[in-house]
């Protein structure tokens, strides 16, 4: 698995979780193109099973039907054994991110209980669960998890679950935890102690709507985080190798020697299926990143003056000299432009 | 629009009285945020000078554009900030002729950064690099300015602060290793490093106790005895201008509405605005009395209701003021001849109005008898 | 407490958690998996047959106590038992064998992606919105590839498809290992996939990690303030925004070695690099426990060092982190 790292380094700057309308129309195309990447994996998820042609462990006994290219009645193929590569396919979408969603939503239940608890109570219990967060975050996960899942052989999905989720929650922890530590001392969390509000109704309340994008970015990454992992244990041979997920049709194309017999079709699939995913993730991560960090929001949105580029750290531009920078004929031809209308009529104004 | 037919608006940038010109110029000056929900205006069509060896106090409350007027001027201020208007004029003794900041190409701007203008930061914290230490601070300073041998330039870093008293051991310490005073008086060593003309401080003191504020403003005004550098600063708090300024200008959501001597400004102040603003604050002498601040809060800069911005929290307003045009005018009854206001309206002597409600609203009346 | 030290107590303690989690998971399968597991192995000496059985915690052969202290004892003397699947070899010998290779290829490929990355960054983050942004979808979208995959495409485009380098191997057959130029200089020609692979695939979230972190730069004061102090644009860029900005991306890079050793382990099995993950890919597949439980340690131990040295480079960085409290 590459390097899986949240985009931002630090926490973001605490959002304003104004109801602002139009959060979708805020985003930048980055993040719906993300989002609807990731729409399309998830629609194939959810129906696929329904609409394979194939039952994907069925192997034809066929001899020509052995790494057979793509064609009409098998659209992507077979495998060494005859089996539909598109019915494993769709089977192991699902699969895939089923196991990835329900690992993403424990694992970030279990980081915000962490760190809002760690933040809110302070002292031994912050230092206690920092270590423990701490601990977990810098012991390599892959090998402990090849070791774990090693012993547990045959109890399948639910083993790399639940693997997954405890090994992963660290990540979300940390952010949150420096999230709450900011909000925390704010006023009106202060005023709400002062009238005597319950401690896990200021919680519920008051600070996890207050972070709600980070929250959402934190899901998002270990959602990636737990796809990327349980693809390459399944492609190592760890997992139950009985259930079609993306990694157990690149592990079996693997071990098939897929790859030197030119069944491209067989193992390109799934790893697209898999990269695609997880740029749509990604994709979508950035834009709750902006929404959360107005610095990054505002040099994205500010970057252009009258139509033109410049560094942001430039001096500040002066509006005849940056117009001027036109040569004669873009003037001219700049002058049809709608652009050229607000560069004249806005900033001089009839005073 | 009821100003009297009679006056016409004077500029405030004459010569001053020394008959010098001014160091700084900065005229017309207006500086836009580009926002996608539209233009803020965050400095209106401001004019300022500043004479050698003068300080000007810029006064105003948080938004009014005071910082966004220096910064803008000295085009510091990053996107989406953009300068649409106006003129800034350096004529120090350094250069040959008389210069236009805002024309100058990247490269000029930047010889004449701090050599010429030199800028104390509000944050001493923020404004000094965390990972490198003093002496290797104030020598990028002295390198990119001024051509001397290491050991020299070194010799002047230590020099430097001498200047404001700090221990020359300092030299290698780090900012957070620094006392907020100590690390506010290595900015003003760090902006004195290459002998400006112009000192620009923004609200160099606000974050700092009582008593090291004073200290740092007698060290500056010692300073500006030695050295003879002019001063523009910037802060809300319009007493300490008046023991320090020469001259102070008023800002409020973007436009300059007083200008004037300090000494008038305290004895005689014109604009209710700054009549506000001197009865907001208690004086250490003389008799006690009600503390008035000043109810409500700025505009918004981006949609500006038309004539006065002031109008809504104004104790003497009417709709006349509504359509006055900011034009700033003399003050007849000052002393200084360049004490100019932009209330048409309102002089010193205007007595204070009865609470609102009790008011009449008549179009065009003056409140003041006489035509200024 | 001085930083340094208290960071190394933290790495003493996370290396004694995952000693003891390692001592504690084969005891914690059920009992009749414990006489799979034994029946696996038929033919081995007594004496290794009893060493497997110490390490599943069969036969009682003391308490829980004496056996973890005795475990602990022969950890600290690199005494990691008789290997199982490889027999008669011991566990020690085989590591020593595969580690320096993989520290080689992961080490280098890994500095060299985090410079290119960083520098990369540092130039999109100061000129934010400008021309290198536009790469950022295409490096995101490689960033997404598992890095096992992206070697297979390496593979059938460089060295199935064309033949320009070698499928596999970490060096030519009938070669014998050995400091000598024929050996070294395949070697180095073996290991260039593998090396392109973990470079394309992490430099892009180096870089983009990078950007943001000097985008928020850039815009602090102290950048804004040198640049009024008039100071050269390479001294604004690179020593005032750039240097400060290294220090999250230095954290990062701390934060994200686990992943990079985590995500060359499975790219080893792909090219058959005679590393420390195709050590372990065979352990698994021969349930060989010892070896297996044997190369988490080390794994563990190695990341745990690397992230010492990230923080004393830290250290030497920052100067407030010489004087603060460690907030770890």
């Amino acid at each position: 698995m590459t390097a899986v790292l949240p985009i931002s380094a630090e926490p973001a700057a605490i959002p304003r979780e104004e109801a602002r309308p139009g959060r979708w129309r805020r985003m930048p195309t980055k993040a719906k193109v993300g989002a609807i990447l990731l729409g399309l994996f998830v629609l194939a998820g959810i129906i696929g099973p329904f609409v394979a042609p194939y039952d994907p462990s069925f192997q034809n006994p066929s001899p020509s039907l052995s790494l057979h290219p793509p064609y009409g009645a098998h659209l992507l193929g077979t495998t060494q054994s005859g089996q539909d590569v598109l019915s494993q396919l769709l089977v192991g979408i699902r699969l895939t991110l089923e196991l990835a969603f329900i690992v993403g939503l424990v694992a970030t239940v279990l980081a915000v209980i962490v760190g809002v608890t760690a933040a809110f109570l302070g002292g031994v219990w912050d230092e206690v669960l920092s270590l423990l967060t701490n601990v977990v975050l810098v012991i390599p996960a892959l090998p402990l998890l090849i070791v774990l899942l090693g012993y547990f052989q045959t109890t399948g999905q639910t083993a790399t679950i639940l693997v997954l989720s405890l090994l992963s929650w660290p990540w979300g922890a940390r952010v949150v935890r420096a999230q709450t530590l900011a909000i925390r001392n704010r006023d009106f969390i202060a005023a709400a102690r002062e009238t005597g509000e319950k401690t896990w109704r200021i919680i519920a309340w008051e600070i996890v709507p207050n972070e709600v994008s980070l929250i959402a970015a934190s899901f998002v990454n270990t959602v990636l985080y737990a796809i990327g992992a349980s693809v390459a244990l399944a492609f190592i041979g760890v997992t139950n190798l009985n259930d079609w997920s993306l990694g157990t049709m690149l592990y079996w194309a693997e071990s098939q020697q897929a790859l030197q017999l030119g069944a491209w079709w067989w193992f390109i699939p799934p790893g697209l299926a898999v990269a695609l995913i997880g740029t749509g993730l990604v994709l979508l991560n950035t834009g709750i990143d902006e929404l959360g960090n107005p610095r990054l929001r505002d040099a994205a949105s500010a970057s252009r003056i009258a139509g033109r580029w410049l560094p942001p750290a430039n001096p500040t531009p002066v509006l005849g000299d940056v117009s001027q920078h036109r040569g004669r004929v873009a003037s001219f031809l700049h002058s049809f432009s709608r652009s050229s209308l607000i560069d004249e009529t806005k900033g001089g104004d009839a005073r | 629009m009821t100003a009297d037919p009679g006056q016409a608006p004077v500029s405030v940038t004459t010569p001053s009285a020394a008959g010098q010109n001014p160091v700084l110029d900065i005229r017309d000056l207006s500086v836009v945020y580009r926002t996608p929900g539209g233009d803020v205006r965050a400095v209106d069509k401001v004019n300022l000078s500043l004479a050698p060896g003068e300080v000007v106090g810029l006064a105003g409350e948080s938004g009014s554009g005071k910082s966004t007027l220096v910064y803008g001027a000295t085009r510091l201020l990053r996107a989406p900030a953009l300068v649409t208007s106006g003129s800034v004029t350096y004529a120090g003794r350094r250069v040959t002729k008389p210069v236009d900041l805002l024309q100058l190409r990247p490269d000029e701007l930047q010889r004449l950064r701090w050599r010429e203008i030199a800028i104390v930061f509000q944050s001493a914290m923020n404004a000094l690099n965390p990972v490198l230490n003093v002496r290797d601070q104030l020598l990028d300073v002295i390198h990119a300015h001024l051509r001397m041998p290491r050991d020299e330039a070194r010799e002047r870093a230590g020099s430097l602060l001498d200047l404001v008293g700090i221990p020359r051991s300092r030299l290698r310490s780090y900012p957070h290793e620094l006392s907020g005073g100590m690390r506010q008086r290595v900015m003003i060593a760090m902006a004195l490093a290459t002998d400006p003309e112009v000192v620009i401080m923004d609200e160099p003191t606000t974050a700092l106790d009582v008593v090291v504020q004073r200290d740092i403003l007698a060290q500056i005004v010692e300073l500006k005895e030695q050295l003879g550098f002019s001063i523009v600063f910037i802060t809300h708090d319009l007493s300490l201008l008046l023991e320090l300024a020469d001259r102070i200008a008023i800002m409020y959501a973007g436009q300059l509405l007083e200008t004037g001597t300090a000494a008038e400004i305290h004895r005689e102040p014109s604009h209710p605005y700054t009549k506000g603003l001197l009865n907001s604050f208690p004086s250490l002498r003389g008799p006690r009395r009600d503390l008035a601040g000043i109810p409500g809060s700025p505009p918004d800069l981006r949609d500006p209701p038309p004539g006065c911005p002031f109008l809504p929290r104004c104790a003497y307003g009417t709709s006349a003021c509504e359509e006055v045009d900011m034009h700033l005018l003399q003050v007849a009854t000052s002393k200084d001849p360049e004490h100019v206001t932009a209330c048409p309206f309102v002089l010193p002597d205007t007595p204070a109005p009865p609470p609102r409600g009790d008011r009449q609203e008549t179009a065009g009346q003056k409140i003041a008898g006489e035509p200024t | 407490m001085p930083f340094i030290v208290r960071r190394l107590v933290f790495y003493l303690v996370a290396a004694w958690v995952a000693l003891t989690i390692n001592f504690f998971i084969p005891r914690a399968i059920p009992g009749n998996a414990v006489q799979n597991v034994m029946a696996k192995f038929p033919n081995l000496q007594p004496s290794a047959y009893k060493a497997l059985e110490a390490l599943l915690g069969v036969g009682h052969p003391g308490s829980l106590w004496s056996q973890y202290v005795s475990y602990l004892d022969e950890i600290f003397h690199f005494n990691f038992g008789t290997d199982v699947s490889q027999y008669p070899a011991s566990v020690s010998s085989l590591l020593v064998q595969t580690l320096p290779w993989t520290i080689t290829l992961v080490g280098t490929a890994t500095v060299i992606a985090f410079l290119i990355g960083t520098a990369l960054g540092i130039v999109a983050g100061w000129r934010h919105g400008g021309s290198l942004d536009r790469v950022l979808p295409g490096l995101m979208f490689l960033q997404a590839i598992p890095s096992f995959f992206f070697a297979l495409i390496l593979v059938e485009l460089l060295a199935i498809k064309t033949q320009v380098f070698p499928t596999g191997q970490g060096y030519s057959d009938g070669l014998i290992p050995g400091w000598h130029w024929d050996f070294i200089s395949s070697a180095v020609y073996h290991s260039v996939l593998p090396a392109l692979t973990i470079v394309l695939t992490s430099i892009a979230g180096w870089m983009l990690q990078m950007r943001n972190v000097m985008i928020t730069t850039v815009g602090e004061d102290y950048v804004i303030a040198a640049q009024a102090k008039g100071l050269p644009n390479r001294r604004v860029i690179y020593t005032y925004a750039a240097r400060n900005a290294l220090l999250p991306q230095l954290q990062g890079f701390g934060l994200a070695v686990g992943f990079v050793v985590s995500g060359a382990i499975v790219m080893e099995i792909v090219f058959g690099y005679p590393g420390i993950g195709l050590l372990l890919l065979n352990a698994v597949t021969s349930n060989d426990y010892p070896l297996m439980q044997a190369i988490f340690l080390v794994i563990t131990f190695a990341v745990l060092l690397a992230n010492l040295v990230v923080d004393m480079i830290i250290v030497v960085a920052d100067p407030r982190a010489r004087r603060r409290e460690a907030t770890s």
